[in-house]
This record gives structure tokens, sequence and C-alpha cells, in this order.
């Protein structure tokens, strides 16, 4: 598990803010309001946002910035949304898209 | 039609949108995340005076100017294309399309991986990434982490890691690989830390309590230098072993490590595995410069700017007219440049449009661009000022050649 910093030495006290609930893969989640969806997983322990579409491997956010795309969950419906970009709202629905089928790569190991 | 669209509000995209304003323009800031600031927003770390640079409270600084000036900013609009038709710039972000007269590109930089065995697990972050999760969501980016990349950028955030009370197992080198190259040579790397320690002495005064810069320069003679690094920070560097591999099977476990000789090869049986739930990798950074290339403006490569580099003025005018940079799509350098950039843009932009600006005060923000770089606490390469120059070669060149046709 990780863990938000409450108090820093330089940065001050982290303000108070108001708490979200969302959901990730059908379980329910709180963030704070206004911070990214990865960040709110993260904090509750989660780094895992979705398996490759093709390889089914875990992945989890890479740049944090908005760069790399590794962080793309399906929020709302709305596939290929950036985790690190996107601000958690209250009853959102964030799930991992999922595997997606490969026909070219599946045809090949069979026939080619 | 409005009479400039900025893409990006870091410090340079938010300097300029200010000076364009309080020069009577009319500005449009578009910006894909949901905070202005852009990387300042991460940033923090002592200055030579022993104040503190806190990106944070810099960015609300900008931001804050920028409400009183009533600036349009509009945050989470991705720009994924932009053209010039009939001598106005067309944006095209997500859904919408923006016009404007000029255009000012303030895109930043991008951070280049670092390729590794097991780098696509989860817990395995660019090392700006554990920047912006600790400073600016504060949220730990893990408890134990390994950093893979011995530069200027990952020694400050190693620092920032631990002021934030996050353990930094190690400071490593990543293995020597076709795609690697010198990032993963031990002498070449420290060849390049010690010409940043005179720069920013006090960045390597500040990484050890009684690493004063001298004993640092001794303990850093490559050869004999120790296999279980110097410390800094309580940090080992370890600039003698590299990362060959990182560990888990759904998320990080820890990272392999081996012995390296001088030139960076793996020295067989010296594997040994170290825990850790995060793994930050280090590759460098350099210009995020897409949106120019879609542009058609010329780019040159130079090495001393951080990579590709889109062809500018001191004054920060593109061959192309009503296109502008400003800010690390120039070439890899600190904020305080960046503003200072923002500023020149945006007083030229204001000149071509017509305004009112005496050619003395742009002179001056382009002295001003050069002393803060030659104040600069953090600089990311030790000879940017030739770089600089190589720019300012290929830009008389193009001018010269321009000329010719108009003759
Ligand atoms: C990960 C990282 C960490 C850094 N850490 C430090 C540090 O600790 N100290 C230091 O001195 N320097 C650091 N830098 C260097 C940093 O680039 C400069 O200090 C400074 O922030 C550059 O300012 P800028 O305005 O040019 O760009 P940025 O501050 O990068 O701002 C660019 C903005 O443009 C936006 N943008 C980019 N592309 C698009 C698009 N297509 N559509 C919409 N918006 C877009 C981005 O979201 C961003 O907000 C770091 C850079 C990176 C990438
Ligand atoms: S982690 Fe790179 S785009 Fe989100």
């Amino acid at each position: 598990m990780t863990e938000r910093i409450l108090e820093h030495p330089v940065l001050g006290s982290l303000e108070a803010g108001k708490t979200v609930t969302f959901t990730f893969n059908g379980l329910e989640y709180e963030g704070r309001e206004g911070e990214p969806i990865a960040a709110a997983l993260l904090a509750a322990g989660v780094r895992t946002l979705r398996h490759h579409e093709e390889s089914g491997k875990p992945r989890g956010i890479y740049c944090n910035i908005g760069h790399c795309f590794e962080c793309r969950v399906e929020v709302d419906g709305i596939q290929g949304v950036r985790a690190c970009l996107t601000p958690v709202r209250d009853g959102m629905a964030v799930r991992e898209s999922g595997v997606l089928p490969s026909p070219v790569r599946d045809w090949r190991k069979n026939n080619a | 039609m409005r009479d400039l669209i900025i893409i990006g509000s870091g410090p340079a995209g938010l300097t300029a949108a200010i000076t364009a304003a309080e020069h009577g323009l009319d500005v449009l800031v578009l910006d894909e995340y949901h905070k202005p600031g852009g990387r300042l927003l991460g940033q923090l770390y002592e200055e030579p005076g022993g104040t503190w640079w806190n990106g944070i409270e810099e960015s609300r600084k900008l931001a804050e100017r920028a409400g009183v000036l009533g600036l349009d900013i509009r945050l989470g609009k991705s720009v994924h294309n932009i053209e010039q038709v009939n001598s106005s710039w067309l944006v095209h972000a997500d859904c919408e399309t923006f016009e404007a007269k000029s255009l000012l590109l303030a895109t930043g930089a991008a951070e280049a991986p670092v390729a590794i065995p097991g780098w696509t697990l989860p817990g395995v972050m660019s090392v700006g990434a554990a920047q912006v999760m600790t400073n600016v969501h504060r949220v730990k980016p893990g408890k134990r982490g390994v950093i893979i990349g011995v530069n200027v950028l990952s020694s400050a955030i190693a620092m920032e890691l631990k002021i934030a009370d996050i353990e930094v197992a190690a400071i490593a080198l990543p293995k020597t690989n076709q795609v690697n190259g010198s990032a993963s040579n031990p002498t070449e790397v420290m060849n390049a830390l010690l010409h940043v320690s005179h720069m920013a002495p006090s960045l390597f005064v500040k990484m050890g309590s009684k690493l004063m810069k001298n004993d640092f320069m001794k303990k850093m003679g490559i050869t004999f230098y120790p296999k279980n690094g110097v410390r800094m920070w309580d940090i080992p560097v370890m600039l003698r072993k590299a990362v060959i591999r990182i560990e888990g099977t759904d998320q990080v476990e820890g990272v392999t490590l081996a012995t390296v000789t001088a030139d960076g090869k793996v020295i067989p049986g010296t594997e040994e595995v170290i825990g850790c739930d995060f793994v930050c990798i280090a590759g460098g950074l350099y210009p995020l410069a897409e949106l120019a290339a879609l542009t058609g403006c010329p780019f040159y490569h130079i090495n001393e700017l951080g990579g590709f580099v889109p062809l500018h003025s001191q004054d920060m005018r593109t061959p192309l007219d009503g296109l502008y940079v400003a800010g690390n799509i120039t070439g890899i350098e600190g904020a305080k440049v960046a503003m200072s950039q923002g500023k020149t843009a945006a007083l030229s932009i204001a000149k071509d449009l017509g305004q009112d600006i005496a050619d003395t005060s742009l002179s001056e923000a382009v002295r001003q661009i050069s002393s803060t770089r030659t104040d600069a606490h953090i600089q990311f390469h030790p000879e940017v000022d030739a770089g600089r120059r190589k720019l300012q070669e290929y830009w008389d060149l193009h001018d010269a050649e321009k000329r010719k046709v108009m003759v």
C-alpha cells in the first residue's frame, strides 16, 4: 500500500479537500476532489490500471503527465482516457478496457 | 479572430500569456493538463541563498497574475493538430477548433525512456512521474524505490523523494545495450556529472552532509569508485553497478544489479537482487516538439539542447509567419529560462502584430534570457551556450538564404 504525504517539511500540510467516491472495475474507491484517477488509485494501493490489449500483461502509469498513454482506461464508457490527466469526479465509473482481439497475429500463428 | 493562441501553460506559456495580455493582445491558452504550471508544478529545490524554489507556489503566482488579467486559459484540452490556412492558425484540440493570427508553441519537454527488461511492470515509472506523484499529488510512488539513470534530474528528484520520507535504495546505471548508449557508461556518466557539479555546487554539497565538493570529486575517480557507491543524502549512487533486470510478476518486487567495468560491461557472477516496490527510469529530457513538426518548420539536431529543436531566432520567431516557440521546446533548460523566453516571444508577437514595442525592450528581453541562463542553478547540459550558438548559425544561414531569394 502506498500512502498520502500529509505533512511535508517544505510544502507543508496537505490541504483538507473534498472526498469523492468513484468505482474502478466495479469496486468502490475514494479520492480527493481534483486529483487525477491514477493518483487516487495509487493512494488506495492500486498500481495496475489495465492489462495490455494484446499480451494481457499488467500495466500502470509511466510518465504521469500525459505523454505515454500507458495509463489509458475507460471512463464512463469512453475508451482511451489518460488516468494521469483526468481528475476523479463523484460517481465516475472507471474500468480497464481489457484484451482486444488480434486477428492478424492469431491468423499468422496458425497459417504463416 | 484572436491575436494569439498559446499551447502549453508551463512557465514559458504562462509568462508569454501574461506579457501579451499586458500589451493588449487577445490571448487564448490551451493545455491538456488539469492544472496550470506545466512541469514547474513538481519542482522543489533549495537555491544557493537557502530559499526554496517551490514550483507549486511559483505556478500559483503565475496563474494568479493571469487571473487578474482575465486571461482565457482552457485546461484539459489536448492539441492534436495545427495548420496554417490563409495566414491564420487553426488549432485542433479534442473536438474543437480554435483560430488566431499567431501561434506560440510552449509544449515543454518529455522524458526519454531507458529500455530494461521488466520495464513495463506496474511500479516502473519515469523519474518525473515520481516527482509529480510526490510533490504535486502528494501520494508516495511507493515505499522503497530504485532510480535507474544518474543525471541532474534524477539526483534532484532523489533528494525530493528523500525529503518526502520515501526511501531510495539506490541510484544506479542502466545495463549497456544498443539503445542505452552513453547513459550506461560509468566513465561518461561521471564526466557529465563533474561538468554539472561546478554549475550547481550546492546541489552536490547538499547531497551528502559530509560530502563537500572536493571530497566528492576525489571519490568520483571512476576506477576507484567504491562498488557500493558514494552516498549522497544517504542514498548510494552506484556508478559501478548497473540494473540488468527489473523483477516482479504482477508488479515491481525488486531489481537485479550487477557490477560493471569502467566502460559498462557486466562482470559475470556479480548479480544480486535488491527489493523495492517502485523503480524510476531517468533517461534525460528532450524537447517535445511534435506540433512544430506538423507545420513544416525546419528542425536541427543539437545535442547540447537535448535533441531535435525547431529552428528559431533569439527573439523566439520561427521561419514561418506567425509561428513562435518558447521554453523547453527550444532546448532543455530550467524554468526561469523558460519564463524569460516566454516574455521575449510575447514581445516579438506583439511587435509583429503592430503594437508599439521598442527595439530596446525586445533586445533587453533577449539579453535577460542569456543572463538567466548564466545564473541558472540547474543546468541540464554543460554546453548549452555552445548549443545556442550552433542554432544561431543555422538561423543566420537560413536568413541569408531567404534574402537571396528576395533579391
Ligand atoms: C518530467 C519533467 C521533470 C522536470 N523537472 C525539472 C526540475 O526538477 N527542475 C528543473 O529546473 N526543470 C525540470 N524540468 C524541465 C522543465 O521542462 C523546465 O523547467 C520548464 O518547466 C519548462 O517550461 P515550459 O513552459 O517550456 O514547458 P512545461 O513546463 O513542460 O509546460 C508545457 C505544457 O504544455 C502542455 N502541452 C504539451 N503538449 C500539449 C498538447 N499537445 N496539447 C495541450 N497541451 C500540451 C503540457 O501539458 C504542459 O503543461 C522537468 C521536465 C520534465 C519533462
Ligand atoms: S502515464 Fe503516461 S500518459 Fe498517463
